[in-house]
């Protein structure tokens, strides 16, 4: 016979204090995770903003964006004033004082002027890689996901499209080093002399010549794109995948072929989704060090990579700062000094909010994407 | 030898009955269909009627070759002839087979584009490029499917606002715009109130003269109501054929009328 009076509870549950003491572990690791997360977004913003912020109208220093980067010269003048300036308002400061002595010369490389080199290589190198690996990636997404039979091959294919993307970046460096750098072919009618193999295509004295592409923002791309291509195949061949069967069901029974449905149904409404999937795979291509330091980067270069080109393709050819280099280098091959903090965190600043800004870009992009397209 | 598929069914005077000849099928191994001999008539409505999974859903994907899309599925023996012409011919192009013999799915599956743009849609594929031509296509199969007063206004708002009945006559206009010669249907109501039902009943109705309609059902009074004729399938065999007036009144076979009176299935 049902007795309610067993439902009253009498003193504390069994097992309380083992509950109790479960979900105050699993939620104290939990915020550890996000003290964490403070404190390093917390430092980085505290050290950095400052060199990006400033307390009077127009509140950002765009001096830091648009400015070239320099070595930093440290000095005395006579009066004992301590002055920090870059390589060419010192000089400018060494012709107006001419014969002024100077004390106490110290320099730092890369650590004065802004960091617009590595900005603008940043985006070339990002912008070159994503075309590549879009192209790439959504033709192989598409063959896998639309054309490809179920088979052992194809099911091997997409295995090793998922190890590929297990590989450590630094691994792509060398990959593309040792493919990009020194071996694809190129032609040329003044082969190197370390070219690999060269055959001749009887045009001029034209000859095809495995010699590679050198440091160069193609092959640092090139890499890139080798690097963030599993992530787009598999993100793009979920989109399509995504697709209702229904859409292409009813396109082919209209008679429409293969190709005309992949165009007008499977498409366009997984497009979005590749899309939004491939500006998280942005934040990768543009935060990668490893990839680039052998194939693209250079620590200083004077001029931009579109300045001093005999034509707009030699862009391609030539090499470029970089975001992540820079921090590299300043982190690792510079003295850290007070001098020097204003580079390094302003740099790890500014990459920061270009991160936060493309990841907020595509929540939003999702969020907006989703509402509208519905079935 | 056949020319080409489209050139012999686009004459008006054609036949268009389909017929099924010893016709095998299997999904890899296991067998889905035996030994059918089925003639479907030219312009006139024939019911698919049987339990779930006895192989007529099967069928009617056989007879536009939708089954190619299903990597295991392949007929075994036997064939299908639409107008005296083997659609299983090596010479026989798919995409224009398609254009000949359209098909509505179970579940109503619009774009999610305008209401215009998925009436279009067949046009647009077959390289239809003028307006004037696609907008009085648009119009005439809104109205063959009994839609147009209920859309006109609003033909460039997007198909998915539509109800689920409106939206299976949608599909039902957009597969008619292309003016197949056949229009196969796989449960067409199988979602739909008793209202959109009738509506799309009184549509096969009114166009059966102009098409060779094959209808799978589950709803014995649809078949009873629509159909000239039914075949009745069990376990991927087809276990009886004749006028649905006959079949419905009188069937030849026990089974069959066990099944038509509900008593199993």
């Amino acid at each position: 016979m049902f007795n309610p009076e067993t439902l009253i509870r009498k003193g504390l549950p069994k097992g309380h204090f083992k509950d109790v003491a479960v979900r105050s572990l699993l939620g104290g690791l939990t915020y550890l995770v996000v003290i964490i997360a403070a404190l390093l977004f917390g430092k980085i913003i505290i050290d950095g903003a400052p060199v990006l912020f400033k307390a009077e109208a127009p509140f950002v220093d765009f001096n830091f964006l648009t400015a070239k980067n320099e070595t930093l010269h440290v000095f005395d003048d006579a009066t004992g004033k301590r002055h920090q300036l870059p390589a060419s308002a010192y000089n400018d400061y060494l012709l107006k004082h001419e014969g002024a002595t100077i004390y106490n010369e110290q320099t730092y490389s890369y650590s004065g002027g802004g960091i617009l080199g590595p900005i603008v290589g940043t985006a070339l190198l990002t912008i070159g890689s994503m075309v590549l690996a879009l192209f790439f990636g959504i033709s192989a997404a598409i063959y896998l996901s639309e054309y490809a039979k179920q088979s052992p091959f194809i099911h091997a294919v997409r295995l090793a499209i998922l190890n590929l993307a297990g590989i450590p970046s630094i691994v792509f460096g060398l990959f593309g080093f040792s493919v990009f750098v020194l071996a694809v072919p190129i032609i040329t009618v003044t082969p190197s002399d370390r070219s690999l193999l060269t055959i001749p295509i009887f045009i001029g004295n034209a000859v095809i010549s495995f010699q590679g592409w050198n440091s160069s923002l193609m092959a640092g791309c090139a890499t890139l794109a080798c690097m963030i291509l599993p992530v787009i195949i598999t993100a793009s061949e979920e989109s399509l995948r995504a697709v209702p069967q229904g859409f292409r069901d009813a396109s082919l029974a209209m008679g429409a072929t293969r190709w005309q449905t992949i165009r007008k149904c499977v498409l366009p409404f997984s497009l979005p989704g590749i899309l939004t999937s491939s500006l998280l795979a942005i934040t990768r291509v543009a935060g990668e060090t490893a990839p680039i330091m052998f194939t693209a980067a250079v620590a200083a270069k004077d001029d931009l990579p579109w300045q001093g080109l005999k034509n707009p393709f030699e862009i391609l050819s030539s090499q470029v700062q970089a975001l992540p280099y820079h921090i590299y280098t300043l982190a690792a091959k510079i003295p850290s000094s007070e001098y020097t903090q204003r580079a390094q965190y302003g740099s790890v600043f500014v990459f920061l909010v270009l991160v936060a800004m493309l990841s907020l870009g595509s929540m939003i992009l999702r969020a907006k994407l989703r509402a509208k397209l519905k079935w | 030898m056949p020319e080409t598929l489209n050139q012999s069914l686009t004459r008006q005077d054609e036949d268009t009955s389909v017929a099924v000849k010893n016709l095998d099928f299997s999904y890899g191994s296991s067998p889905a269909l035996k030994d059918i001999n089925l003639e479907i008539p030219a312009n006139e409505v024939t019911a698919f009627i049987g339990p779930s999974g006895c192989g007529k859903s099967t069928l009617l994907r056989c007879i536009n070759r939708m089954n190619d899309e299903i990597p295991v599925a392949r007929i075994t023996r036997g064939g299908i002839h639409i107008g005296g012409i083997d659609i299983y011919d090596s010479s026989v192009d798919v995409v224009k087979l398609r254009r000949e013999v359209g098909m509505v799915f179970q579940k109503s599956n619009p774009f999610p584009r305008s209401i215009y743009e998925n009436v279009a849609y067949g046009l647009r594929t077959q390289g239809q490029r003028n307006k004037a031509i696609i907008d009085q296509a648009v119009e005439e199969s809104l109205r063959a499917a009994a839609l147009w007063d209920e859309v006109k206004d609003r033909l460039q708002e997007s198909a998915l606002g539509l109800s689920g009945g409106q939206q299976q006559r949608l599909c039902i206009a957009r597969t008619i715009a292309v003016k197949p010669r056949v229009v196969l249907m796989d449960e067409p109501c199988s979602a739909l109130d008793p209202i959109a039902t009738a509506k799309v009943e009184e549509l096969i109705w009114d166009l059966k003269n102009d098409y060779t309609f094959v209808i799978v059902t589950h709803n014995m009074q649809q078949a009873s109501r629509v159909s000239d004729k039914t075949a009745f399938f069990y376990m991927g065999e087809l276990i009886e054929f004749s006028e649905t007036s006959k079949m419905f009144t009188n069937p030849r076979l026990k089974r069959t009328e066990d099944y038509i009176s509900g008593r199993f299935g």
